[in-house]
């Protein structure tokens, strides 16, 4: 049987990985952006100097032949479902027997004036990187649009080449949909702390050319113009499924997919940032493009055409990120602002640096969701108290569980239960500080 | 509206500071002032121009550090380490590999080279050991140093980790301490000078019959004698099983304090490929068969009262001494830092990091956990781990890095943009956390431990 993948991303590779593992099937890969697959979250440290770019590719350039894994570097431009064949830019056509689209995601614009200017890119591709590093010479400033995940990693990237650079924010505080105001504010300050230029409540009106086609100035929504040789759009993604559309494959923005990533094309599967997902599980969006969920996708689709039909389930929501020098992590439901029916318990070093919260359900106790800044916490043992319900009592008496900070780091639990005792009028005591030997006995 | 002052935040931080290039300028006076003494000869006076020479670079090096870190906020920033010429096999770098060569080079066969130097030491040896300096006191000065210089270096770029703080520490106190002062005051006291934190295999000579003479008239040296065996036969497996061989590897021992202080800078140079593991396991467990051998041959020499084997144990030896003994652990060892990384001698040659692995793989506490799945595969920890271990492969399938090489520095954990890794230690099986503790939700992959 052969199958052919589009899309070398994680979600792509992960499921030729793992159908190679249990599987004869030929097996190729095609992409147009790399020969081989590399990490995206990486792209940020190649241009800092961190790694070069054979570093950020998970595997060795053997290993594909070795595991007989095809790479084909490619564009496909169309798909004929009736025939299972696949156009390719050069024009010429592969047939498969299952297809698996692992098609990613693209940088969304928002109809700009100046968009598609010489000097205005995203930062989701190699080719996005490759543009980064071309405007970068003499780069006197640049202008990143859009306080999300992405805008801040630009941010550092040219913040760290000594590029001054001014971050323009719309809401009024940063990423303010998604962390609560104490953890957003803290990103804001230490924005600010490094020195770049934020922005907040401002937004890009337009940009302005020189006379060579290329950006010069923006324009923004408080009248302010600012000169720039390069723009940083940076305002979440969206599924890369252009060249899919009217088509027979149903797609609303992403290809919609059932539980078992089938889309309604016999023999047609989706995986990764390009899915839409018909019914997802509660807690979970039809659309996440984080890299985890396509690495999942990978391995539950490898299992279905290993012969093994296996639902994706995702678990428990959980993510991570890094703003600067603060590291960022979630378990569970933390939403920006505080539903009516959930109370909050959140401790904050004098420093400003590092936040430890818990919501939980007002009535019956049950903690529903960890947000750390600054601070690790053990996925699996925040998913054990959130899977089984806990109680934010028994949760308090043995959070050093959790704690997942190197060693001699100051241990924070105690002063978080004195927060709930303070905030309750109860008397909790802390009676677990952190350790492995425990960590498994509570696992087990 | 044209708005030229539109920030609130500091300016752009400039590349060097105007106290940076002044801390250039004395420390490039002081090695001017080194390298006119040295090639002069006879020096007036030593002991202010000993101060002098070394104060100017000490001051200029610090001056530079501090601005260095301490302008910017603390955490991790390896901005520009495969840019810059010096940490990326650049010209500079082949420059200083090619000085660090060329100094052990002299340092073993042409002393005579470093007579000059050797005067701006003498103050200092003779305050310490009562005796004027020789090229050993050179180097252990200068080495010392270098630990002590870049290990300040190294606590303000790791400054927001207490792990690496107190870790650096320990390196710092054993090198100064264990293999300066009291091996020199040892020799002021008309003792043998002894390394407590060096034994046999590392210190091959430690082990042998002729050690176990030169020590016979001391009480000092008979029991140090001793010692190192009870540290190879007890002290190793005991530590290791609780603490793994970062104990020793990345806390105690002296080329691993260079390593982690001026050999930092190049940590990323290790390779990291398949190939790179295999040639490893084979050279670093032939040198510890070796060094057994030798051994061995010297004491059976001995039983067998020097009449059957003493031209090969001679040979033996020799070739070790040599091969091992100045090639490996120095010329290549040190003076490659800036081509092949900081613990080329540490991952390939050592015996006794050899003999530390097997106990760490076999029989220990020692791991790095990984934090469920939220490894996003960027690859910071394995570009840093001087010790070559791709610790992405490990970390990106959920599994427990179990293995002989890991020295326990910290830094795979330290480097992660998604708080992943972690030290830590536990009686349980390792195999067994593997297939439990995967957060993948799918169904335990069939990895199994990888192979060593």
């Amino acid at each position: 049987m052969k199958i052919i993948i589009l899309g070398n991303g994680v979600s792509g590779i992960t499921a030729a990985r793992f159908i190679r593992k249990w599987s004869d099937h030929d097996i190729s890969v095609i992409s147009d952006e790399t020969d081989y697959f590399f990490s995206r979250t990486a792209l940020m440290y190649v241009y800092m100097g961190h790694m070069r770019p054979t570093d950020i590719r998970p595997y060795e350039d053997w290993f594909w032949k070795k595991n007989r894994i095809e790479l084909l570097r490619a564009r496909v431009t169309a798909v004929d479902f009736k025939t299972k064949t696949l156009k390719a830019s050069n024009g010429e056509t592969v047939s498969y027997d299952k297809l698996i689209l692992a098609t990613g995601s693209q940088s969304n614009k928002f109809g700009w004036p100046g968009q598609e200017l010489d000097g205005v890119h995203g930062l989701y591709s190699w080719q996005d990187l490759e543009a980064m590093e071309r405007h970068s010479e003499g780069l006197k400033r640049a202008v990143i649009v859009g306080g999300g995940l992405i805008g801040i990693e630009m941010a550092e990237m040219f913040h760290s080449r000594h590029i001054p650079v001014t971050f323009l924010v719309r809401e009024n505080s940063f990423w303010d949909a998604i962390l609560p105001p104490p953890e957003s504010a803290m990103v804001n300050r230490h924005i600010l702390e490094h020195g770049i230029d934020l922005q907040l409540g401002t937004e890009l009106k337009e940009i302005l050319q020189d006379e060579h086609g290329k950006c010069r100035a923006v324009n923004t929504s408080k009248d302010t113009l600012i000169d720039c040789g390069f723009v940083g759009l940076t305002v979440g993604v969206s599924p890369n499924v252009g060249f899919l559309k009217n088509t027979e494959l149903e797609i609303k923005r992403g290809i919609l997919v059932n539980e078992y990533l089938e889309t309604n094309i016999s023999d047609v599967y989706a995986i990764g940032d390009c899915v839409e997902i018909r019914n997802p599980q509660p807690g979970r969006r039809p659309i996440e493009a984080v890299w985890y969920t396509g690495r999942i996708m990978g391995e539950t689709l490898a299992h279905s055409i290993c012969g093994r039909r296996t639902a994706y389930n995702p678990g428990i929501w959980f993510n991570s990120a890094k703003f600067l020098d603060i590291e960022y992590q979630v378990y569970g439901e933390i939403q920006a602002k505080l539903p009516d029916n959930q109370a909050e318990l959140y401790w904050e070093h004098p420093d400003g640096k590092k936040s430890i919260r818990l919501n939980y359900e007002r009535a019956s106790g049950r903690v529903l969701g960890f947000n750390l800044m600054g601070v690790r916490y053990r996925q699996e043992v925040c998913e054990k108290w959130l899977r089984t319900g806990a109680h934010i009592e028994v949760v308090l008496q043995r959070l050093g569980l959790a704690n997942f900070d190197p060693e001699f780091y100051p241990q924070h639990e105690s002063e978080l239960v004195a927060a709930y005792n303070r905030q309750t009028g109860k008397n909790v005591l802390l009676k677990q500080k952190r350790g492995l030997s425990a960590v498994l006995e509570f696992l087990r | 509206m044209r708005n030229e002052s539109i920030s609130i935040a500091t300016p752009a931080p400039l590349l060097t500071t105007g106290k940076q290039k002044l801390g250039l300028l004395l420390a490039g006076l002081g090695i001017l002032l080194i390298l006119v003494v040295w090639a002069g000869g006879k020096a007036v006076a030593p002991v202010s121009l000993s101060l002098s020479a070394f104060g100017l670079c000490v001051a200029g090096v610090w001056i530079f550090i501090r601005e260095e870190y301490l302008l910017r906020p603390e955490g991790i920033k390896n901005n520009g380490v495969w840019f810059s010429s010096l940490t990326a096999r650049g010209i500079w770098g082949w420059l200083i590999g090619v000085i660090f060569t060329g100094f052990y080079v002299c340092l073993y066969w042409f002393p005579e080279y470093l007579t000059g130097l050797m005067q701006l030491f003498d103050p200092l040896s003779q305050a310490l050991r009562g005796t004027a300096a020789n090229q050993w006191f050179v180097y252990g000065t200068l080495y010392t140093g270098a630990v002590l210089i870049m290990g300040v270096k190294f606590i303000y770029k790791y400054r927001n980790n207490p792990y690496q703080r107190i870790r650096t520490f320990s390196v710092m106190f054993f090198q100064l301490g264990f293999a300066f002062l009291i091996p020199g005051l040892l020799m002021r006291l008309q003792q043998p000078e002894i390394y407590f934190t060096y034994f046999w295999p590392l210190s091959y000579y430690q082990g042998t019959p002729m050690a176990q003479a030169g020590y016979s008239g001391s009480e000092l040296g008979t029991f140090f004698f001793f010692f190192g065996l009870a540290m190879f036969f007890i002290g190793t497996p005991v530590l290791t099983y609780f603490f793994g061989k970062r104990w020793y590897c990345s806390w105690v021992c002296g080329c691993g304090g260079l390593a982690e202080t001026a050999g930092d800078p190049f940590r990323h140079l290790s390779d990291k490929s398949l190939n790179a593991w295999k040639i490893e396991r084979w050279m670093v467990h032939g040198v510890l068969v070796f060094v057994f051998l030798v051994t061995a041959l010297l004491w059976a020499n001995v039983a067998t009262g020097r009449s059957v084997l003493q031209g090969y144990s001679d040979i033996f030896y020799k070739s070790y001494s040599f091969l091992i003994g100045s090639i490996f652990s120095g010329v290549v060892g040190v003076g490659f830092y800036p081509l092949l990384g900081s613990r080329v001698w540490c991952r390939f040659g050592c015996p006794l990091a050899a003999w530390l692995g097997i106990w760490q793989r076999a029989k220990s506490k020692f791991r790095i956990t990984v934090n469920g799945g939220q490894c996003i595969s960027c690859g910071n920890c394995s570009t840093f781990c001087e010790m070559g271990i791709d610790v992405r492969a490990y970390a990106q399938r959920g599994q427990d890095v179990v293995r002989a090489s890991c020295v326990g520095c910290g830094i795979c954990s330290a480097v992660c943009p998604r708080g992943v890794l972690r030290l830590e230690g536990a009686e349980r099986d390792v195999s067994h956390r593997t297939e439990q503790l995967r957060t993948v939700h799918v169904k335990v992959e069939d990895v199994g431990i990888l192979k060593y």
